[in-house]
This record gives C-alpha cells, structure tokens and sequence, in this order.
C-alpha cells in the first residue's frame, strides 16, 4: 500500500470548503510555518529533496534558494497552473477537488520567499476551476489566511487567480510570466532568469501546482521524513495522470518506488490494458516526452526494471529511455497507430509554437505537413529521414523548451516505430484503414482474459 | 560616447572567438565581441539590430558553441548560445565557424527562414541589399526539400509610405522595436502566433508617425518597402550618396544616405554601417524622419557630402575595382613561361570525356549520340546535315528501319 499525501483526503465530503478541510488537518502546516523562519522553511524544501512537478524535474530548494532578494524590490510567487500538456491533468484534480491545499502550500511558500503578492495562472479552459479557486481563496481570507498580518504573524501576502486565454506556450513560465503581465505570452530569451528578473523585472519563483501543494505535507511531516519516501533523488509522491486504453484511466499517487508493470498492470493502479488487448507504446510523461515501446518499457536497456521515478524513466538517456515529465501517463494498445499519434502531436505543437523564434516557427509547421502526408499514405521514405531531419535541427536550438518538445515525439517515433512508418508509406492505401498492430515489439507480459 | 568612455575605463575581459583572442567591455555581447574581430567570424544576424534595445534572440542565425563558459568555469555550455544575447566572460572560448555543429544549426536555421518566404527576389525592392539573400547565400543550400504550399498573404498600405509585404515577413520583431523605441507610440504589432503569425496594424490604422520609415531600413528582408521607391529601380543602378540638411525635426538627424541615378534621388534611407545596421553619429544611432526620408527628393534638398562607403557584401559593390593592385605575376611567369590553355587537361578526368571521335572535326554541335561509342548509328550520322530537321528526320527513318 503506498503513501497518500496529497490525495489523502480527497475522497472526505465537502473537502472543497474551508470548514471541512479545516476540521480534516488542514492549515496546520501554515500554523506550522508561521512559527519558522522563512529561512527554515525554504531548509526543509530542500532536505525534503522536492523536484519541480511540472516537468523539467530542477529541485525546488535549490530553484528557492536562486532568488534574488534586493533590497525594497518586491518578490512574487507565480503558481503556474496553466496545465496543458496533453495528457497532464492532474493539477486539474488537485485544484477541483482539494483547492484549499494549493491555497495553504502558497502561503506557506510566499512566507518564505518573502511574497506579498501570489498569483495563480490558471489556464482559460479550467474555467470552472478558477471559480473553485476564488471562493476557496474567500474562505481563505474570511478566515484570516490571507490579507494583512495572517494569523498574527506580521505578514502579508494577497492571492490572486489569473485567467490565461488558453495557449499552451503560457506554460512556459516566462511565457506566463509576460501573459500575466498583460503582454503577448511569448517566451523571454534567458537569460536573465525569472529569479533575477521575473514579473514587472522583480525576482520571481514560478512553481507547478503540485509542487506548492507538497510543500504542505513536506512542513506536516518534515523534510527528513519526506525524502524518506521514495527511492534515491525521487523523494515523495507523484500524481500520474494514467489515461489511453487501461482499464481505469485516472489521477494515482505514487511514492515511485513502485515499477511500471505494477503501474499498468495492478489492480491499484491502471488495472491492465483494457478489452484485454496487448501493450504497444506509451508516454509515460506527458505529450513531450520521448514514446516508449512495450520492450523498453518495461525493462531498461539493459535489461533492468523500469520504475516509476525520475531516473529509472530516463534511464538511457533518449535511446533508450525517456522522461518522468509532468506525469501524463498515455498507455497506447496494440490497435493504435504510432504514425496518427505522432501526427496529432505535431499538429498540436504547430499549433501552439508562439512563432517567435525561426527554427520552431517554420520547424514545428513543416514537421506537420509531412506527418499529415505520411498518416494519409502520401509519404515517400526520403519524408521519414527528412522528419528525422528537420527534428533534430528543431531540438535545442529554439529560445523555450517548446521546440525540443515538438522535435522529440517525433524523434523517439522514428526512433523506435520506424518499421510503422515504413509500412505506412510502402501500403499508401492499406494504412488509411488498418492498422500496422504490435510492430516488431512483443508485449512482454502474457495476458490471460 | 558614453559607451566609449566606460570601455576605456573598465576592466577588459579576454575572450576567444574561434581561436582568435580579442578584449571586451564586460557585458558585451558575444556578436559584438566577434565584430570587434570581424570578418567571418562575426556570425550573420537576422533579427539582432544593435541600435535597437532588446532586440536578438529570435532568428537563431547568430547561434555558436561556447567550449568554455568562463575562465573560472570552463565548463561548456551544452546548447548552442544566441551570441546576441549571451554576454562574454573572462576567458571565454566560442566557437563559430570552427563548429561543425553551429554550421550545421545555422543551415537548418536559414532553410526554415526560406520554407516559407517567397523567392521573388527578381521583382523584390530588397534584392541587392537583403540579409536574408546574404545569409542564403552564404549558408543556404542550393535547394529546397520542402514541398508544400508556402504561406502567402496579401499585400497591405501601412500608412502612406510602408507597403507590407508579409508574405516575406521572417518575424524579426525588428520593425516593432523601431515602433517602441523610437516613434511615439507603436500601432502595429505581431498577430496570432505560430507560422500564421504576421504583422498588421490595428484595425484600419495607418501608420503615420514621423519616424515609422526607419522600420524599412531595419527590415531584413523586402517585407516593409518603401512606397515612394517602389519598383522604380534596382539597387545597384543607383548610387549612395552621403548627403545631410538642416532638419526641422529636433530628434531628426538629418544626415542620411541618397540613393542617385543621374542626378535624380530616388530614395533617401539612414547611413549604414559594414553590418548592415544604423550608424552611430555622435553616440546617437543616426535615425531619420519621414520629411527627410519621403519627401526631400530634390538634388536641391541636401548637401552632398561624397560617396557613401558601401558595404563589402553589398551587390552594390561589385564590379568597382577601387583600390586594387594588379598581381605582379600572371599566369604566363607562374606556368613557366607557357602559355595558359588549359589548366586541367580534362579528358584525364573521366572516361566520358575521351571519346573516340575527335570533336575539333566534327562541324556542327556535339550531341549525346557522338559519344555513344557502342551506338552503331554514329557511323550513320551524314557528313553535312545542312539542318538539324533533316539531321533528325534521318535518324529516325534509320531507326525505324531497324525496328
């Protein structure tokens, strides 16, 4: 049985509002904090060994302990909430269902940055959810969590929620950053880092949803208890948020000491592949990451088991392995079409490249196009070497990750399912109605139904 | 000036720049730091403008490799660097042409400029002065593997004197810096985003501020042209002049670049420097205004100041062999005293081209039959065909016969 930290009481009735999370333990951690020092706090961020949830994985100790503090210059904490990884959801179950967690883990955290001014960007789509935020955040402040001197303890902090407008680009955090001050969400060219020079040129600290809202359980229990849990530089939970064909899609946390077969295969998880079809590919981080296929799935490279935890996952690098990213877990069956997939990806991320710099203005719509060609038997061979191509000169020489992220789908596709593509050019009608099945990649595991 | 002084004053920092050391301000851009070296070691920028604040970054021409990020940390940086906007430090090392990998970025940076830009370059106004030509010219391949319909728009009047061409827009934001930074208030901007991204004005706004024509002179390609030049000639039939008058607009320098033909001005632009960018006249970047620009077309207008240095690239330039020295040897002392024929004997090259006829007897153009030595019909082919119809019709009545 696994440890629940954050989804521990999602399931009590009423846990939305501020009584009942109040009566279940809630706000003891910020009790809790008031009584440290800012200095204290951010040390028992970093003994906790938290990593950024939101994809990149950077300590957020370490990304608190970055921030520029200059004299009679305000300091802002940013939740970036602007969840739109395809795939992702599980910021969207925390925010829905336990608001006030998030609430209690930013005024926790501005007290030890030093923030009087917090602000959530939520993406345009949650919009329901940003309502939730805002009578959460009332109750907050109705009852003296929020607003001036909190609790006696001599420090302000306002909260404010933003709505974005939708674009995926606002979830790169200087992006957001320029959106939220009212600007065109176009990622800045670093440096200078958020840091040094974040919202209106003040020292910023942009963090995902789920790693403020680990900062409650982190202060209830300790730093040294929470690096407990878990396995090496992976320290406390995760939310996964499972989806494709499993039989239960939904939001797992994880102490990532579990494997991936357990992940998909239990009963407690993801309860195996659904109508008892076999394992083909999957994601095991959200749209960006590099596709994984059943074989390396499973086991590493080198033969090992693969777990549910930042290094096991990228555990040979991008040959061989992939990413823990955000958590968005997309299991593919034996009757999906890697070429589609990878074509719908594409189209998404030409469709959200902000255009501001060449490579993934011009890359992402070029990649495509060819995809599009190639899932509607119009590719030639010369189309997967020139994907091959234009992806790799894409990756790492754009301003954000955006572009890696567009380059490394369709990378890892090619990589791994390039017989897929192959038939898909050599069977120009076939592929319009088939489908290519479980490739050279045997599932592994025997399914019995 | 103020630059100048603060350079003189502070402590230099030492940086290498493909094997070449040279010292710099502290905070000055790698670009800069390769400039101040010069020649091919100043990567080629496309959206980098130095006059023009917070520009750089976008186009990712300018990208090279740092092998060592400073003398107190050597280690490398592990992407490549936009040298526009990527400050030097003490003992850096870059790599820009010595890097196969920038070199290899850099051509897949100018082929996703081109996938999308019109080759128009015939009937462009920009031909002959455009980065991009330059950059394609330099780094660009001889073709295009993209095979798609390439994005168009349609042409629209910015105002009374910029025509929009954004079909050959390469987004370098350029323009919109011009906007902020040196005109009163910006009215046009970057809509939608991606590769449907363009520049436009907000709805039915003209552009009209007195300083909006210096947005055609930083435009790198022939996306913002100038309507008062508009198809009247081509660059390298006019002549720069350097010319200047006593402009009533104090924030107008009033010295500037004609462009003659005869003794007719047919477009008035800024004076550029050897990167293409705005001079700096006394610490000021030497903008214009639109009266000076657009309507001060009369020799009687300026004072001539004399020509204007042009730029080594520039298509202006060429064909005038100023300041060159004739080559003490020709290639009679450098053979020996033979006389220069042929350098290469080119029949020791390939078989192809040591066939068994002899073309010197032949008294008409060789065709690809001649050299069809296994082809019984070159015994056929008549002595004098007179015409290349009755050459043919020949040919065919023999190859007839034969089936």
């Amino acid at each position: 049985m696994s440890v629940k930290l954050l989804l521990e009481k999602a399931h009590v009735e009423g846990i939305k509002s501020y009584e009942v999370y109040r009566r279940e333990g809630g706000y003891r951690a910020a009790e809790k904090a008031f009584k440290l020092t800012p200095a204290e706090i951010t040390e028992e961020v970093k003994k906790s060994g938290l990593r950024g949830r939101g994809g990149a994985g950077f300590p957020t100790g370490l990304k608190w302990s970055f921030l520029a503090k200059p004299e009679g210059v305000p300091r802002y904490l940013v939740c970036n909430a602007d969840e739109s990884e395809p795939g992702t959801f599980k910021d969207r179950y925390l925010m829905e269902f336990i608001p006030h967690i998030l609430i209690e883990g930013m005024i926790i955290s501005s007290f030890a940055l030093g923030s009087n001014r917090s602000y959530i960007y939520i993406r345009g789509e949650y919009a329901w959810v940003a309502d939730i935020l805002e009578t959460a955040i009332g109750e907050a402040r109705a009852n003296g969590w929020l607003g001036k001197n909190i609790q006696n303890s001599g420090f302000d902090c306002e909260m404010y929620v933003h709505r974005g407008a939708g674009a995926y680009i606002c979830g790169e955090e200087t992006a957001l950053l320029e959106s939220l001050e009212g600007k065109r969400g176009n990622p800045r060219i670093k440096p200078p880092f958020p840091a040094v020079k974040g919202l209106y040129g003040c020292p910023t600290v942009v963090n995902n949803v789920e790693t403020l809202a680990a900062v409650v359980p982190i202060i209830n229990i300790t730093g040294e208890e929470y690096a407990k849990i878990g396995v090496g530089r992976s320290t406390g939970t995760k939310l996964i948020s499972a989806c494709g064909n499993i039989k239960k899609p939904g939001i797992y946390e994880i102490d990532m000491t579990i494997s991936v077969e357990e992940f998909i295969y239990s009963d407690e998880y993801c309860g195996g592949i659904a109508n008892g079809k076999r394992l083909k590919a999957c994601i095991p981080g959200g749209s960006s990451v590099p596709i994984l296929p059943a074989n390396l799935l499973l086991k590493t490279a080198k033969g090992e088991t693969r777990y549910m935890n930042y290094e096991s996952l990228s555990d040979g690098g991008f040959a061989t392995g992939s990413m823990m990213g955000s958590g968005g877990f997309i299991v593919l069956d034996e009757d999906q079409c890697v070429v589609k997939h990878t074509y719908t990806l594409s189209r998404f991320y030409w469709h959200e490249s902000c255009g501001q710099c060449s490579p993934c203005r011009e890359g992402t719509g070029w990649l495509e196009k060819i995809m599009r060609n190639m899932e509607n038997g119009k590719g030639t061979m010369s189309d997967i070497d020139l994907l091959w191509d234009v992806q790799r000169r894409i990756e790492g020489n754009t301003i954000c990750p955006l572009g890696d992220a567009a380059a490394w789908p369709v990378a890892a596709a090619i990589r791994h399912f390039r017989d897929e593509f192959e038939w898909h050019v050599l069977n120009p009608e076939k592929c319009l109605t088939e489908n290519y099945g479980l490739a050279h990649y045997a599932d592994p595991i025997q399914v019995t139904t | 000036m103020a630059d100048e002084i603060k350079k003189d004053t502070a402590a230099k920092v030492k940086v290498t720049i493909d094997g070449i050391t040279t010292e710099v301000a502290p905070g000055t851009s790698i670009i800069e730091a390769a400039r101040q070296i010069g020649g091919a070691v100043a990567p080629p920028a496309m959206c980098y403008y130095k006059s023009l604040e917070g520009s750089g970054g976008r186009c990712r021409t300018c990208l090279v490799e740092v092998t060592q990020g400073s003398a107190a940390n050597p280690r490398p940086i592990p992407k490549l660097v936009a040298s526009c906007r990527t400050s030097v430090e003490e003992g850096m090392v870059v790599k820009n042409i010595t890097s196969e990998r920038v070199l290899d970025a850099r051509d897949g940076v100018v082929e996703f400029l081109l996938i999308n830009h019109p080759l128009d370059c015939p009937i462009c106004d920009q031909a002959g002065e455009c980065d991009l030509q330059d950059l394609s010219y330099s780094h660009g391949n001889e073709g295009t593997r993209y095979k798609f319909v390439r994005r168009t728009f349609i042409l629209e009047d910015i105002g009374p004197y910029i025509k929009l061409h954004m079909t050959r827009c390469i987004l370098c934001y350029r323009c919109i810096h011009v906007a902020d930074q040196i005109t009163e208030k910006r009215i046009h901007g970057v809509m939608d985003r991606g590769d449907r991204a363009f520049i436009s004005t907000y709805i039915s706004r003209a552009i009209d501020n007195d300083f909006s024509g210096n947005m055609i002179d930083v435009c790198p390609v022939g996306a913002l042209t100038d309507r008062t030049f508009r198809f009247k000639n081509r660059v390298w039939f006019t002549k720069p002049v350097y010319v200047h008058r006593d402009c009533e607009n104090p924030k107008c320098c009033g010295k500037a670049t004609a462009w003659m033909r005869g003794d007719e001005i047919f477009r008035v632009t800024t004076r550029d420097n050897e990167w293409g960018e705005v001079q700096i006249i006394d610490g000021e970047p030497a903008w214009i205004c639109n009266t000076c620009r657009f309507e001060k077309k009369q020799v009687s207008d300026w004072v001539i100041e004399g020509p204007a240095t042009v730029r080594k690239i520039s298509v202006v330039n060429v064909n005038k062999y100023r300041n060159t020295i004739k080559p003490k040897e020709t290639l009679m002392d450098v053979m020996g005293g033979l006389k220069p024929n042929l350098l290469m004997n080119i029949r020791s090259v390939s078989e192809v081209n040591d066939p068994d006829i002899k073309l010197s007897e032949l008294n008409r153009p060789a065709i690809a039959r001649d050299f069809d030595i296994a082809n019984d019909i070159d015994n056929k082919i008549p002595e004098n065909p007179g015409n290349a119809e009755k050459y043919n019709s020949e040919l065919l009545k023999s190859s007839t016969k034969e089936n």
